[in-house]
Order: structure tokens, then sequence, then C-alpha cells
């Protein structure tokens, strides 16, 4: 568990003496409930395209615009996938689950009541371990549910509009244990189930689209103080760097409240990204009665233990043990096998990669440095460029065996990157073999020399450096093929 | 031709359209005569689509001369204005849908348009199917057929009128307590309210989802068949629709009872009821057991509980199924509102009338925070038991036997200012749905002022072929002695 100081900062408390040791300590404790958009083609309860970024109203119906008369029809993939994440985290299926209905007036709300699961969710427990620079958080689920998504509302000048595209895409929503004690931690969390969650295949993990929201639950309780505090609820949040910013705000925040004598009120707030604070939505008094009632349009859920079995069995490793496992079988530092392992394409490229090389260690050091680099600059996935594992294991063999020097390398990976192809036949083809003939570079040497005769002397009077000129204008003259290594020996013996 | 409708049933349409004595466009025109000469009087319909009908009634007759062999090809069927059929009003009889037009067709309507029925107009009911007498329509007052200050039951009313009253062959209605059956009762037709989950609900619009059904009032049981058995069967829409599998029910009609046993059920033979219905119902009882059925005493023990227990679930369904609408997407907006929030209840205050409110905010206070388990959970688990009655008494017998309400139908305005003394009226219909039975109501008499009583005859779950069979044999046989 982690104290935190009284930590205060000069707009909260101002005058608040930081270098007080008496400071009295304080616990904060964190619960997230976060909502992820599930990978479907079609919606929760109707046949309509998911689609993100289509015209506002064409991927509607009677069924998600609830009109009069339409029911809903369970999406059996949202089921699955659903199941698929509470087995990926060690969940408890339930056997039997049903669909409630939660009430509430809003206008982004169809049918003013929103399908959902109240007393009987599909998963129930489980885990996730989370990795916050070294320090391990492990964080306990309390359950997983499936819902249907919301509207989107549309302010104008002088109306408002709603978009329904969105309503009735499927949701699940994972409920954390109050296990969280810092916005490191939730932090840390947030991560590593978006790993775990991309690791399912169950989510496309798009921020910017919304596939990721929370609300995040914060209290603070004196150290010495064995129950938790009241609890402030913080809204709808799309971003892991916005609720690691809130959980801190919102920390310092009620210390402050219980510093300066008062009491922190039960309430909902809203995060303001621009300015960086929460601000109060509504208090306890004015919560909903959701006047939740199952769902009578709907069966229960039962599941086939043999189907819920199938789907176990096909479960991808999960990326924390396939970090820990790429660190024993290739020898790569865990730090390496953390950025590799973060994303399953990566991953699975690198071990591709690394299985048909001799040096692993090389091949994560070309995906961790220019790969990364390229995909993010273009912006695209690994598995939407040509070049292969092979062609990356290749190129690093002839890195290996001094066929091309490191320079040359960096210009084949980028003509790999764009265009795909063997890297043998691409060095070959382009005329790239490192010259490693003692002839044609004591031509070039002797050429630099004789152009050069400032930066001979240079040299000879003890300016080391002037070597380093020189062998720079052998490489241009060799047009990047020499050997660095023989050209610099050839020179210093020439010179 | 001029079509005589009057007491024409749609298996005799049906017949006269195949042997070419009248066209379906004959008939659907004599149809809306019939209407334009009698509906100022019942006020029975909402809405006519007539040019609509009698272009589809062309086509029919076209298909028909092509060797068109759809099961209801050319027949004009009126339809209860909570169903949606494409292109066509379904306002529920409510303000908050005036205006509105159904963008798609139910499945029970698809199930008939394939089969070539021609959809001529909307039938007066009940605002949302909530009532008994159809007082509660927002825009007119459908009177019985058999007198006019009468109501004619409800809350599909204008459906059984419409059949009763010579101004429609056939008609949909729905039933959630009782709104098929006690409505033909009153009116003097066959009313036939499904098994939960024999006919898709998907389109209906919902008052109660886990006690609605959609079903027929017809002039003959074999009508209530034929109907049964093209809207029957499962849909994928509609997940409570069950996969059984439809027998050909108007095939499996049986004129006698020999072998049947039918079962009185002792709680719906009570005191106070009105001495013309006990009487007719007894006598029907008499008549089966002439038809050869073997009559046994039962017990419904839990039949008490009944009415509780239907109107807090009805009503806690209802609150959630009719927050939809609230002005945003359709329906009528109120205007001069200042935020959402208003807008809805300004929408709201002005488009829903009395007893549907009363019934929102009753099914609200039933599922709120701290009343959920002395209601709503309670009344679940009495359900239970009612079902459970059911079940222990079909182990005694095929069918029940039993009247359809207290009493014939009485004057208008006479019950509509005591909601609790008009909830009591149902006391024999809500158990068929509270237990998700099927039932039937089958004209038996009437009283001495010539108001129509009904026979109630209630089946088990897809028992539809037991009382499909029991009603024809008692209706043929009242038919004989004409």
């Amino acid at each position: 568990m982690v104290m935190i100081e009284r930590v205060v900062t000069g707009p909260l408390v101002p005058g608040n003496d930081m270098t007080d040791d008496s400071a009295m300590k304080y616990v904060p404790t964190i619960g997230l409930e976060v909502h992820v958009q599930l990978r479907t083609a079609s919606k929760m309860f109707c046949a309509c395209s998911t689609e993100f970024g289509a015209e506002p109203n064409t991927h509607v119906c009677p069924v998600c615009l609830g009109y009069p008369g339409a029911m809903p029809v369970m999406n059996g993939r949202a089921i699955e996938l659903t199941v698929r994440t509470g087995l990926m985290i060690g969940s408890e299926i339930s056997g039997f689950s049903k669909f409630d209905r939660k009430s509430y007036f809003y206008p982004d709300m169809p049918k003013n009541y929103q399908i959902s699961q109240y007393d009987k969710p599909l998963c129930l427990g489980g885990e996730v371990e989370a990795d916050d620079e070294g320090r391990l958080v492990r964080v306990r689920i309390h359950r997983i549910h499936l819902e249907e998504d919301v509207a989107k509302n549309m302010h104008f000048q002088s109306a408002s509009g709603i978009d329904f595209n969105r309503a009735g895409t499927p949701l699940m929503e994972i409920v954390t244990e109050p296990d969280m004690h810092s916005a490191a931690d939730a932090y840390a969390f947030l991560q590593a189930l978006k790993q775990i969650v991309a690791y399912a295949g169950v989510s496309d993990c798009n921020l910017e689209e919304g596939n990721i929201r929370c609300d995040v639950n914060v209290s603070v309780c004196p150290e010495s103080q064995s129950e938790l505090g009241t609890k402030a609820e913080i809204k709808n949040m799309n971003t892991f760097k916005g609720v690691y910013s809130a959980v801190g705000y919102e920390i310092e925040r009620q210390i402050a409240v219980l510093e300066g004598g008062g009491r922190v009120v039960q309430e909902t707030r809203r995060w303001d990204p621009d300015r960086e604070v929460t601000s109060s939505m509504r208090t306890k008094e004015d919560e909903h009665d959701y006047r939740y009632f199952p769902e009578p349009d709907l069966m229960p859920v039962v599941l086939d233990p043999l189907q819920v079995n199938s789907w176990k069995e096909s479960l991808p490793e999960a990326p924390r043990a396939r970090r820990e496992r790429m660190v024993d079988a290739y020898g790569i530092p865990d730090y390496d096998a953390g950025v590799l392992a973060a994303e399953r394409s990566v991953a699975d490229f690198f071990e591709a990669a690394a299985k048909a090389s001799n040096n692993p260690k090389a091949v994560s050091n070309w995906i961790m440095t220019e790969m990364l680099r390229l995909l993010s600059e273009a912006n695209v996935s690994i598995e939407a460029i040509p070049v292969t594992p092979k062609a990356l294991a290749g190129l690093v063999a002839l890195v290996d065996a001094g066929r091309i020097n490191s320079n040359t390398a960096k210009d084949v990976f980028a003509e790999l990157f764009e265009q795909g192809g063997d890297p043998e036949v691409i060095v070959k083809e382009k005329g790239l073999l490192q010259v490693s003939d003692t002839d044609a570079i004591e031509a070039f040497a002797d050429q630099a020399i004789s152009e050069n005769p400032q930066s001979v002397d240079d040299y000879r009077g003890g300016k080391k450096a002037a070597l380093q000129f020189l062998v720079g204008q052998v490489m241009r003259l060799s047009r990047g093929k020499a050997n660095p290594q023989m050209v610099a020996k050839l020179l210093a013996e020439k010179m | 031709m001029a079509v005589a409708i009057e007491n024409l049933t749609v298996t005799d349409a049906l017949e006269k359209l195949n042997a070419g004595i009248f066209t379906s466009v004959e008939l659907t025109q004599a149809v809306i005569d019939a209407i334009r000469e009698k509906d100022p009087d019942l006020c029975a319909y909402l809405s006519v689509d007539t040019d609509q009908a009698l272009a589809r009634a062309a086509e029919a007759d076209q298909e028909r001369a092509s060797g068109g062999q759809g099961r209801l090809l050319g027949v004009p069927l009126a339809v209860k204005d909570v169903l949606n059929v494409k292109g066509q009003p379904c306002t529920c009889a409510s303000r908050l849908l005036r205006g509105y037009t159904s963008p798609y067709d139910a499945t029970a309507i698809a199930r008939l348009r394939a089969e070539g029925a021609v959809f001529l107009g909307r039938t007066n009911m009940d605002e949302f199917a909530m009532g008994s007498t159809t007082e509660n329509s927002a825009f007119k007052q459908t009177r019985n057929p058999a007198a006019l200050d009468y109501v004619p039951g409800g809350s599909s009313g204008g459906s059984a009128a419409a059949v009763a009253g010579g101004e429609a062959l056939a008609a949909l209605g729905t039933d959630t307590g009782g709104s098929i059956r006690q409505p033909a009762s009153f009116c003097g037709c066959v009313g036939l309210k499904p098994t939960y989950g024999r006919i898709s609900r998907y389109g209906l619009t919902a008052f109660a989802s886990s006690l609605d059904q959609i079903g027929s009032m017809t002039r003959s049981v074999r009508d209530a068949a034929l109907l049964l058995e093209v809207m029957s069967g499962h849909d994928r829409m509609d997940s409570t629709s069950v996969d059984v599998s439809v027998p050909a029910y108007s095939e499996k009609l049986r004129d006698d009872l020999q072998g049947v046993r039918l079962g009185l059920p002792k709680e719906y033979f009570i005191e106070g009821m009105d001495p013309a219905v006990e009487q007719a119902v007894r006598a029907a009882v008499a008549r089966c057991r002439d038809l050869g059925a073997e009559v046994v005493d039962v017990s419904l023990p839990h039949t008490d509980y009944a009415i509780a227990t239907y109107y807090i679930i009805a009503t806690a369904e209802a609150s959630a199924n009719l927050a939809r609408f609230d002005g945003v997407r359709y329906g009528t907006r109120a205007e001069g509102a200042t935020d959402p929030i208003d807008m809805y209840g300004k929408t709201r205050a002005a488009g829903f009338g009395d007893e549907v409110k009363r019934r929102i905010i009753l099914g609200t206070y039933v599922l709120s925070s701290g009343y959920y388990d002395a209601y709503y959970l309670s009344a679940q688990k009495m359900r239970t038991l009612i079902r459970a009655d059911f079940e222990k008494a079909f182990e005694e017998c095929d069918a029940l036997l039993t009247p359809v309400a207290p009493t014939p139908a009485y004057r208008i305005g006479e019950k509509a200012t005591d909601p609790l003394q008009m909830y009591l009226g149902d006391v024999f219909t809500v158990t068929a749905n509270l237990a998700g039975i099927c039932g039937i109501s089958v004209p038996c008499g009437a009283t001495s002022d010539g108001l129509p009583v009904g026979l109630q005859i209630l089946g088990p779950a897809f028992g539809e072929e037991s009382i499909l069979g029991v009603g024809h044999a008692f209706e043929q046989s009242l038919h004989g002695d004409d």
C-alpha cells in the first residue's frame, strides 16, 4: 500500500506548511468501472452496423431507435467476447446470467431504459496484474457485465441533435475492487487491462473513438482509520492520461477538504481536461433510482460449459505471461520483453523473427527502435506493412556477417518497410554489399588523403578527430559501402 | 355484386372468393360500405386505409386469377391500433402518437400479409391497451353493437365491436389481462388469446411484455384456428417466441367431446357474480357434458391474489415500456419546454390520459428502491404459484370452463370513475396471462336484455388444439339449435 504524504498544492490550501513533519498521512483508495466497446460487426440487440464515423443516424433501425413494438435480440458474439475477457483474467463464468432494465430519462437513451445486467452478470471475480515501472500492481476484479451503449448528443448554436449510430453498441463493463491507491496504480491497471482486452481480440481499444471509457471512484482516509472514506465518482473519462490526472487531483482535493476540517461529500463529479480540475455534477440526494427489473423481452443466458471450455482452450497467452516467457526463451531483457509483449501482433512478429535468427536481441533492437518508430510515424499496424519476420531475421544476419554496415542496414530496413522483399536480394541488386576489399578501399583512402592535406596535417599534429573526418570522406567516396572499421585502420596506417 | 357481410366468416369468404362468387375488391368494398354506414354509431375504427386496401384487394384478385394460393388471399382484416402495419398509423389510441406512421410490419402482420390478407383499418382501444371498456381511448367511445349505450369491453373494444357489429369479418386484438376475451364476451364474438410465445410480439407496442399476446376476434372458432395457424411460430425477432411446431389447427377441430375431461375451477364461480352470466355459463357446461365431456371440479387456490399480482407486474413493466414516449424521436412533442427533462414532463403530461398516468405511477412505485421486494418480487413469487395452480389442474383435465367476466357489458360511464371496481372485473382473465396459458371466449348466450355472455375455455401452454376443439364442438352444437 502506498502512503501519500499530505501533498498540498498552493491553490488548494494556501499557506500550509509543507515541511511539517507531524503531518497526518492519508490512504487514497481507487476503484474503476471500465466500459469497453466490443469488436462486433453488429449492435448488441439489432443487426445495425457498429462502424465508427458514419453519417449521423445512418446505422439505425426500429430496435436501436426504440420504436414502438421493436424488441431486442441478443448478439451472441458479444456474450462470447465478454466471457473470453473473463476467462483471460480468471473470472468465474456464470452458468446462468440475465439482463435487466435500468431506467432513467435522458435524450441519448432511445427507450429511456438501458438494457444492462444487474444482479446476474456474465463474469464474477478475477484479477489483473499490472506493472508500474517494475512495481507489481495487483487489482482484483469484482464483476464484468454486458450492456448497450447510448446515443451521442450533439450541440449546435441554436439546437441540439442526437446521433443514434452508437446507440445499442455492445459495451462490456469491468468493475474493479477498490484495490488501487494512487494515480499510478490506476494508470498501470488501465494499461494492463487494455493489453489483455486487445490480446483477446475483444475490442479495437481505440481510445480516440471512445472504445474505452471509465468512471473512477476515489476516496481518502487517514492512515489511522480502518474504514474507507466517503467516495466521489468521476464520470466518463476517455483517456488514461485523464484518469491519471483526475485521480491525482481528486486525492489532493479530498485531503485538502479533510485538512481544512471539512467532510467529503458523496457525489458525482466531472473532469474538465482543459482546466485539469473536477467539479460537482450531482450529489447523492439527486442520484437516480434506476428501478432495475429483469428484462422481460430477453431470455436468461444459460451458457453451455462445453462451449465455455472451448473458448477457454482457444484463449491467447496473456501479455504478462508472454513477457516472462520471452525473457526466458530469447534471453532478452525484461524491459524489451515488456515493450514487445505490449501488443500481440508485435510480439508475434518478434517471436517469428527471433526464431528465424541467431540473434534475438538484435531482432528486438530493430523492432523496438526502427520498426516501432516507423510504424508510429506512418500510423499503421504491424500487420499492415510488407516486411516479414523472415526478412528482418535476414537483415540481422547480413549485419552480423559483416556483409553490410549498420547505416546501410537502416536504408535496407526502410526499403523493406515500404516495399517488402528479401534483404539479400535488395542488397545485391543495389550493390550495397559492404566493401571489405583492401585494394578498393586503399584507392578511396589515397584519394581522400590527397584531397584533404589540411586534415592529414591536423591528424599528424595530434588532432585525432581529423581521422573521423577522413573516414567520412572515404565513406562518401564509396557511397557508404566501405567497412568503416577497415577504413579507419587503413587511413591510420597510411598517415 | 353486393356482398352480404353481416354474418360472413373468413372461411366462408375464402370459399366464395375461390369459387368466383365475389372478388376481393367487391368484398373489401362491402366492408368499407358497412363501416361508412355503421361506424358513426359504433365508433369501432380509428382510421380506414381505403385506397391502399382496395389496391391490395385488386392485386389479390389478380393473384387468385393466376393461381395464387395464399391462405388468406384477398381477405380484409381489421387491426387493433397497437400493432404496427407499415405505412399505417399506430396511435395506440393515445394523443401522444397522433400523426405517427409505422415504419415496419409486426411479424404477425407480415405473416398474414404473406398469405394475402388485406389490412383495411385500425380499430379503437383503451389507450396503450390499458382498460376494460375502451373508454380510455383518447379519440372516441366505441359502443357495444348489442346495445349502443353499453361499453364494448376492452381494451380491444374496437376490434370486438367491428367483428360483432358487422364492420369486419375478423380483427386482430391483443390480450394482456383479458383484452381479447372480455370484449369478445361483451360483444358476442369469438376471442382467442394464444399461449405466451405462440405468436411473435415483434411489432406489438408493448404494454406489459411478459403478459402481452396477439390474438384474434372472429365470428367462428374455425376462423380463430385459421388465423392462429398463419400467425404462429418462432420468430428470430422475438426471443420470447417459442420454437414449438404449429399444428394445422383448422383441420383438427372436433364436433363432439367424447373422452374430453373438462375442469370447473370452484374459485371462478363466486358470490356476487351476475346471475345471468352464471346461468349462461352453467348451461354451457351442461351442454359440454351432453356432447360427451366428463366434467370434474378442480381448484386454483391462488386465484384471490391474481388481481394484485397482475396489477403490480403489468404496471411495473408498463412504466419502463412507456418511457420511450418522450417526444424526442416520434409522436407529439409539447411546445414551450425549457430543457429536455421539462420537455418530457410537458409531452407526457399532455400526451397520456389519466389511466395511463395512473399505471405508470403505480409501476414506478412498485419498482422503486425500498419497495421492490415488497411488491414486484412478491408478485413474481405469487405468479409462480398461480402458474403451478394451473399445471396441477391440467393434470386432472384437458381444459377448464369458466365465465369470462363476472358481469355482462355495463353502461358507458358506469365504472369509469372507479378504477378499482373495473380492475376487479378482470379477475377471471388475468390468470391466463400470469400463467402464460391459452384461453378462448366463445359466445354462450345472452342476458334478458340481450347482452352477450361468453364462455371461457382455458387450456395448458400450447394447448390451443384442445381449447379450439372444445370451443368448436360447443359452437357447432349451438348452431344446431338455430
